[in-house]
């Protein structure tokens, strides 16, 4: 699996590659794309200049994001799997204070306070005190995960900004870069940014994957994982440090709040494709990429679109697809799944009812001719709580399946693969009720309810289990039913009130 | 203090006003916030109002306040919504769901704002920061008073909220704490759920433009986790939370005028401040709080260590004594059986001597006559136990010790008694040393 993720990591490096090899030959091309204010519709020229990564600027900012977008994936999905999600929320607020005072000890000791590497420093060591906070918080009060993460990211964020005021006034500096940690500069990220961004992404990942084993038990069961001798707490502090540097780096490529979608929104798209921990990272990262990718190639497309922005709304549009469409766990999936099951269950009961409508005739015994083995809907209705619109659906459906034979007059009649069909639902639903009278101490006036939920689901192992169990009485046939079945014998006008079964 | 000479009354009063009734509104709803876990909210209401804004701005074609108004305030409420859907329907986990709602539609915001009023002052700076030290200057003529224009807003949203409050507090409480059970009592805890989600939206709106949402974001939680340190009572809890808004809000704009001022600057953002000085007053009360705090939490705690080492202590002595009458032990001695430490050792040496429960005769130690009784009760309690466990709970003679050695500090006389009863009347422990009756046959 692992050989697996690097293979698949590899592959979604071409882009990565592609801008290396070219900015090797350093052709530098003019930028055009971002001061062109009107909206109009790119030309072929554009697009062609755009997906050829044509354009120096263009090149650094897809690739920088594309970079975010996978480590920020690859992390992300163990944060939401732990249920932090907003981790990275608290956290990115949390930098705040210590950029601001990382600025002000750089200027006071004549160092140029906006350099990167200085700034960034200070944004990780105030990040982890803020990861302090939350764990302390969480950990010794009695206050939960959300009140930890919302105390933490006010107060260090409100600290960050009485900073920034005092950072304002310092003869020295002329503080105004400082916003771009916020709201992001992506546009104007150059190489040097992307290699950042680059060698840290790429580290984050490589350190997850090594870890993978330990980080995945560490997210589904960590009690287990204690038990088993991992350092949990280590393990612990090691993935949200992860969560810190991608937050990081990814801080002034599309801005503080920004940063988080890219930490939250792929993971849980892809938590709708997939059950297996690997797959959901793998998708994560690629979802991740290609928000990057496309969202800086819309917005060096089209000039008038925020790139950070446009990213966020990509993996936005990714995550509603996915929702909608995603394959295990999906919204439309999760509905037709259940659709079928209710289906299923509706046809049995319907064979059922049949059943035991002619077994308490006595049709079932010997040959019968096929007229006197039709049964009237009406009958039917009155042993379940269907519409007459929804047992002639019902019906319609099983009739498909050429289980019944309908006759006009709303007759109905089982077909030789129905009577089949409904032998083996009536068996089984005796069973159970008999399992349940004999084994779970229920009363047999009250068996009948239970077995109806529990028959449609029963598995052949389960069966056969159930009949070396208990006691058959016939070798080949129908179990009898332990409680009296009472099925109206007239044909009669709607519905009647009352026990459709008694004791 | 520095800094406060230029003080002035009627600025300075108008700014800690709007921040008082900003603080109290916020936090009067932030206590059911974060009561049903929801603290991160406030946050992501606040952010999310952005695309709202700009929706109203391209409709209005204008920067008036109450189209802007209403758009966040739908905006607001949209969160929610999406946030409970996406977390039903998809079955994401609440946090994430939050998460990908609130980004989005920043997003969404973002990318609006530049398309429509690319030219046109809307600042999402304004929108993070807030400008409450301009409050004086945006005024409205009320009944011939020249009041700020925020505070008339807010004492509006303030008199909602606590009319809210106080109307819905039974229903409030009763579907924060058990939501399925105020459905099945005949209110629909969905309603109450939804219309503190829209008060929410209402009071972030209002609060952000004037005093910046990070003001609203710390408010919503901060004073209310600090309440529920503090106290068990939901009651008291919204009054504690208000009361510390308020004393936040105080502090904040005073810290916000001197702190700056001992290293030589001017003021600072006093919203910023007051996020701070109610993190400080959180601080505070998560450490001192009266029963769940965290100082008082560690000291039951080594009381109770102290105790049950006593307790050891005086049950060893009395089991040599048993063994050997002549025998008096020196602390080093008890130390090595008992594996404690030498200075906890020595202070419950001390204090046993000092109560009188032993005698120290030049380092060595003897029970005295109540020290006697006590331990010999101990040594009951724990024999009983052992009895106990491997009569009733099936357990073999080897592993009962440690079990038996836990349950002794626990058990009073009467539990004594029933354990006596419910075991075979016997007097030896299944080690086959005898079970000290309760009273010494004197």
């Amino acid at each position: 699996m692992r050989a697996f993720a690097l293979v698949l990591l590899c592959a979604c490096l071409w882009p990565p590659c592609l801008v290396f090899a070219a900015e090797g030959a350093r052709e530098i091309q003019t930028q055009q794309s971002i001061t062109d204010r009107s909206i109009t519709v790119p030309e072929w020229n554009d697009w062609k200049r755009v997906f050829l990564l044509q354009d120096y600027n263009t090149r650094i900012v897809i690739l920088g994001t594309t970079l975010l977008g996978m480590s920020a994936g690859m992390i992300g999905s163990f944060a939401l799997l732990r249920k932090r999600a907003l981790m990275g929320d608290a956290l990115s607020h949390a930098t705040l204070p210590g950029i601001a005072i990382a600025f002000i000890i750089a200027t006071s000791l004549g160092l140029n306070g906006k350099s990167l590497p200085i700034l960034l420093a200070g944004a990780a060591v105030s990040g982890l005190l803020g990861i302090a906070g939350i764990l302390l918080i969480r950990n010794l009060t009695r206050l939960k995960e959300d009140a930890a993460l919302g105390i933490v990211l006010s107060v260090f964020f409100g600290a960050g900004i009485a900073l920034l005021g005092i950072v304002q006034q310092m003869q020295t500096g002329h503080a105004a870069g400082l916003e771009s940690f916020i709201y992001g500069k992506t546009a104007s990220m150059v190489a040097s940014d992307a290699w950042l961004i680059g060698s840290a992404g790429l580290t984050c990942m490589l350190i997850s994957i090594l870890l993978y084993k330990e980080l995945t038990l560490l997210c589904f069961d960590e009690g287990f994982a204690n038990a088993r001798g991992f350092p949990v707490v280590l393990l612990d502090m090691l993935l949200m440090g992860l969560v810190v540097v991608v937050t990081i780096i990814g801080l002034q490529a599309v801005g503080l709040i920004l940063m988080i979608s890219l930490l939250v929104i792929p993971p849980a798209a892809a938590r709708f494709w997939t059950e297996k921990m690997a797959y959901m990272s793998l998708v994560a990262i690629v979802l991740g990429a290609l928000s990057g990718m496309i969202g800086s190639a819309m917005s060096a497309i089209f000039p008038n679109l925020p790139s950070g922005a446009m990213i966020v709304l990509v993996a936005t549009a990714m995550f509603l697809f996915s929702m909608v469409f995603g394959i295990p766990r999906g919204i439309l999936i999760r509905k037709l799944r259940r659709h079928e099951l209710n289906t299923t269950v509706n046809r049995q009961h319907l064979l059922r009812g049949l059943y035991e409508t002619l077994e308490a005739r006595g049709l079932l015994e010997e040959k019968q001719p096929a007229e006197s083995t039709f049964v009237p809907m009406s009958t039917l209705l009155q042993m379940r709580s269907w519409s007459p619109a929804k047992l002639k659906k019902i019906v319609r459906r099983a009739q498909r399946k050429q289980l019944i034979v309908a006759l006009q007059e709303d007759q109905i009649r089982l077909t030789k693969a129905g009577l089949l069909e409904a032998t083996r639902i009536v068996h089984e639903h005796r069973l159970w009720e008999l399992y349940l009278i004999t084994y779970a101490d229920v009363a047999a006036s009250k068996v009948d309810q239970d077995a109806d939920t529990i028959e449609h689901v029963l598995e052949p192992e389960v069966i056969a289990e159930l009949e070396t169990l208990l006691v058959r009485q016939s070798t080949a046939g129908v179990l009898q039913s332990p409680h009296a079945i009472e099925i109206q014998q007239e044909k009669t006008n709607g519905r009647q009130s009352g026990p459709r079964r008694a004791t | 203090m520095g800094g406060l000479e230029n003080w002035n009354w009627f600025l300075d009063g108008w700014i800690i006003v709007a921040g008082i009734l900003c603080a109290t509104s916020t936090a009067l709803l932030g206590n059911f916030l974060v009561l049903r876990k929801m603290s991160m909210l406030g946050d992501a209401i606040t952010h999310a109002i952005l695309p709202g804004l700009a929706a109203a701005f391209m409709i209005s074609d204008s920067r008036s306040s109450l189209p802007m108004f209403v758009g966040a305030v739908i905006a607001g409420i949209l969160t929610a919504l999406f946030t409970e859907w996406i977390r039903s329907f998809g079955k994401v986990d609440e946090g994430a769901s939050m998460g990908v709602v609130f980004t989005s539609l920043f997003a969404l915001g973002l990318v609006m704002i530049v398309q429509a009023a690319d030219h046109v002052d809307l600042d999402p700076g304004c929108v993070l920061y807030g400008a409450i030290e301009l409050t004086p200057l945006d005024t409205i003529l009320i009944a011939g008073w020249e009041i700020p224009r925020v505070v008339a807003v807010l004492s509006v949203v303030l008199l909602i909220n606590l009319l809210f409050v106080i109307c819905f507090l039974k229903e409030l409480k009763l579907s924060s704490f058990d939501p399925a059970l105020a459905t099945t009592t005949g209110f629909n805890a969905t309603i109450i759920h939804y219309t503190l989600m829209t008060l929410v939206a209402i009071t972030a709106v209002a609060s952000f433009e004037t005093v910046g949402n990070i003001l609203v974001v710390a408010m919503f939680v901060v004073p209310p986790a600090a309440a529920y340190m503090l106290t068990d009572r939901l009651g008291r809890m919204i009054v504690l939370s208000v009361i510390l808004a308020i004393i936040a809000a105080v502090t904040g704009h005073i810290g916000a005028i001197t702190v700056p001022h001992w290293f030589g600057y001017h003021s600072t953002s006093t919203a910023g401040m007051m996020a701070v000085s109610a993190g400080l007053l959180f601080v505070v009360a998560a450490l001192f709080g009266p029963r769940h705090g965290i100082i008082i939490i560690f000291v039951r705690r080594q009381i109770l260590a102290w105790k049950i080492l006593a307790e050891d202590i005086i049950a060893l002595m009395y089991r040599i004594e048993e063994r050997d009458p002549q025998q008096k032990p020196d602390a080093n001695y008890l130390r090595e059986i008992l594996f404690s430490r030498s200075v906890p050792t020595r202070l419950s040496l001390r204090y046993l001597t000092k109560q009188g429960l032993i005698a120290d005769t030049n380092g060595d130690y003897e029970l005295m006559e109540t020290g006697r009784d006590m331990a010999r009760q101990l040594v009951r309690s724990h024999r009983l136990w052992e009895h106990y466990l491997v009569e009733h709970a099936g357990m073999t003679a080897e592993n009962i010790h440690k079990q038996a050695e836990k349950l002794e500090h626990f058990t009073d006389r009467q539990l004594r008694e029933k354990l006596n009863e419910d075991t075979l009347d016997t007097d030896q422990d299944p080690h086959g040393r005898p079970i000290p009756p309760e009273e010494e046959v004197r």
